[in-house]
């Protein structure tokens, strides 16, 4: 059997019905953007490997498909994540001394998907916020992010809120080695509790600084954690205290804004780490078992480009939401119109399809009715009229 | 204890599912059918909204990473082997304890060029190698690694041992410890996250529980 068919693994084609609805899924959201003041962007699918990969993680460029130019003999990278062409755009080319809002749409490309069976071709979408550091700003992104899960009929969103400063501030008030923090680092991705004790004893750390981290990989639950949070972390640095207070604030205010949101707190959560400066964010909904939707501050990373600027933002999967959406779709019914070559008739034709009709022409000898093209009405002659007739 | 709301625990069957049911029960948590006898691979519990999933061991961390189960339980010998990083593994219960070796014959062959080694656990071996700064050619067998050196197949094997009979009978001798295997308690993210009013107070009882041992 021959299967030269067979795309590559994770790699998806989109079918009708629904390209349709992610089209239209596509358009309201950036039409949600334009109406918060985000200008579209539109970064090149492929760019010289040094550009794209400035500024990020290592783990960025292994999930990056590289190939050479062959006129410049440079080697190029298909981007693996858009942030990072907009925050280049943000400081090399716009260079504005404003807030700059900016949005963006399009396929990126990972070497290896995010989690077992998932994609390597996401829809990204995505906004990011430009030159201010506050809680405004992130409680801005973060409300935008909910509101496009919602326009996207996702609903019953769960909101995880984290700031990598508090992990950070604690190793650096630990004085630990860089291996070391190698090592606590892969133990708290995975909360590995038991192996953190293990560890901590292995370190002869001082009993304060152990307790710190033995309970930061525990941190985490509604709001209470900053009572608690206060008490454990009490003999933590200046740094670390300004931190939590930084995360209380943009939860206090998201909380204003959107009072049915339940938010989860994380202290110790660290996606994006090598990456993010500041608050992180993501949305969990029931039924998936991975993230929807993540974002965070990310202060600094035009600073390679010459202008670093405080930065937030968020993006997300548009195919990813579409199939967790419960939104109905009913897709469009078309107009059959025979194959007649009459005036009046090709006039009406063009007249509806300018209002947004779909009208579809029979072609000479065509297998199907009506019905079977997709049409629940005809246009048919009446008394010397064309008109449209329910079929 | 007395979840409120939906919750499904894969198990790896075998001697894991046996040591981990009594840790279960503790919490007010028992299959309605016993688990040897039934067929069934989804038992219902004594808890409406809480449901148990036997499945093979090395199946039990792709369920809990996909969110197709909430939690799991594992030995470390898959969660090593396994190269996701999509779970947390918030607890060591401390049961079906045994270690991972590397064996070889009694008497020991010179082994000229590469060191072959057979094993089920490919990636920690490489692992293993690598920390060691040595290059060996990986041979992934399914089952009965100590048969590889007595037939020429293997020089070394990686294997978990707990009594260490089996390696005896067949001529074979542990090297060394690569690591001490326990199961282990593992949660999915998104469920860690949206369902914490019921994990976070499990884990606590259970991490009781294993202390006690």
């Amino acid at each position: 059997m021959k299967n030269h068919w067979l795309l590559p693994e994770g790699i998806e084609e989109v079918l009708p019905p629904q390209a349709a609805r992610l089209e239209d899924l596509c358009r309201r959201i950036i039409d949600l953007y334009k109406g918060w003041g985000y200008q579209l962007v539109m970064p090149p699918l492929i760019e010289f490997l040094e550009s794209l990969l400035t500024g990020t993680g290592k783990d960025l460029d292994l999930n990056t498909f590289k190939l050479t130019d062959q006129l410049s003999g440079r080697l190029m990278g298909v981007r693996a994540d858009t942030t990072p062409q907009v925050a280049r755009i943000d400081a090399h080319n716009l260079k504005r001394d404003v807030p700059t809002r900016l949005c963006y749409l399009g396929t990126v490309l990972h070497t290896r998907p995010e989690y077992h069976g998932g994609s390597r071709s996401p829809l990204q979408v995505g906004a990011e916020l430009y030159g201010h550091h506050g809680k405004e700003s992130d409680a801005e992104i973060l409300c935008l992010m909910l509101e496009t899960l919602m326009i996207a009929g996702v609903t019953g969103v769960h909101v995880d809120l984290g700031h990598v400063g508090i992990y950070q501030g604690l190793v650096n008030q630990a004085g630990l080695s860089e291996e070391q923090e190698i090592e606590l680092f892969n133990i708290l991705q995975r909360k590995a509790g038991s192996e953190l004790q293990e560890l901590i004893k292995s370190w002869s750390l001082p009993k304060k600084t152990g307790d710190m981290f033995l309970y930061l990989i525990n941190a985490n639950g509604d709001a209470s954690v900053f009572r608690e949070a206060a008490r454990y972390l009490a003999a933590a640095s200046v740094k670390v205290k300004h931190c939590l207070k930084e995360l209380q604030s943009v939860a206090e205010f998201v909380q204003k804004q959107l009072p049915e949101a339940p938010l989860y707190f994380d202290l110790a959560e660290l996606r994006g780490y090598h990456y993010h400066t500041g608050i992180v964010f993501a949305a969990y909904v029931p039924g998936a078992g991975q993230g929807i939707a993540f974002g965070g501050r990310y202060d600094g990373i035009g600073h390679a480009f010459g202008r670093a600027r405080p930065a937030t933002g968020f993006s997300t999967d548009i195919k990813t939401l579409l199939a967790l959406s419960s939104l109905p779709y009913t897709g469009q019914q078309g107009i059959f119109a025979p194959c007649k070559n009459d005036p009046a008739l090709l006039k009406l034709i063009n007249k509806l399809r300018r209002t947004g009709e779909i009208v579809i022409s029979e072609l000479p000898g065509q297998m199907g009715n009506a019905k079977e093209m997709g049409c629940d009405r005809k246009l048919v002659r009446k008394a010397g009229m064309w008109k449209v007739v329910k079929l | 204890m007395n979840i409120n709301g939906s919750l499904t625990i894969a198990v790896s069957k075998g001697r894991i599912l046996t040591e981990a049911m009594p840790i279960l029960e503790k919490l007010d948590i028992t299959p309605v059918e016993d688990p040897a006898r039934t067929r069934k691979l989804v038992l219902k519990t004594n808890q409406a909204g809480v449901k148990i999933i036997i499945i093979r061991a090395t199946d039990v961390p792709t369920y809990v990473e996909y969110g197709a189960a909430d939690m799991g339980i594992a030995g470390k010998d898959v969660l090593m082997e396994y190269t996701g990083n999509g779970v947390y593994e918030p607890l060591d219960l401390q049961i079906a304890l045994c270690k991972m070796v590397l064996a070889e014959p009694r008497q020991r062959k010179t082994i000229n060029g590469r060191l072959r080694v057979a094993t089920k656990y490919v990636n920690t071996t490489r692992n293993y190698f690598a920390g060691q700064g040595k290059q060996v050619e990986i041979i992934k067998l399914y089952g009965s690694m100590e048969l590889a050196p007595v037939l020429g197949l293997a020089d070394q094997i990686v294997d978990l041992v707990d009594t260490g009979n089996t390696l005896k009978v067949n001529g074979l001798v542990p090297v060394e410890t690569i690591a001490e295997i326990s199961s282990r308690v593992i949660v999915n993210k998104a469920a860690m996250k949206m369902k914490y009013q019921i994990i976070k107070p499990m884990l606590k009882e259970m991490n009781a529980l294993a202390g006690k041992k």
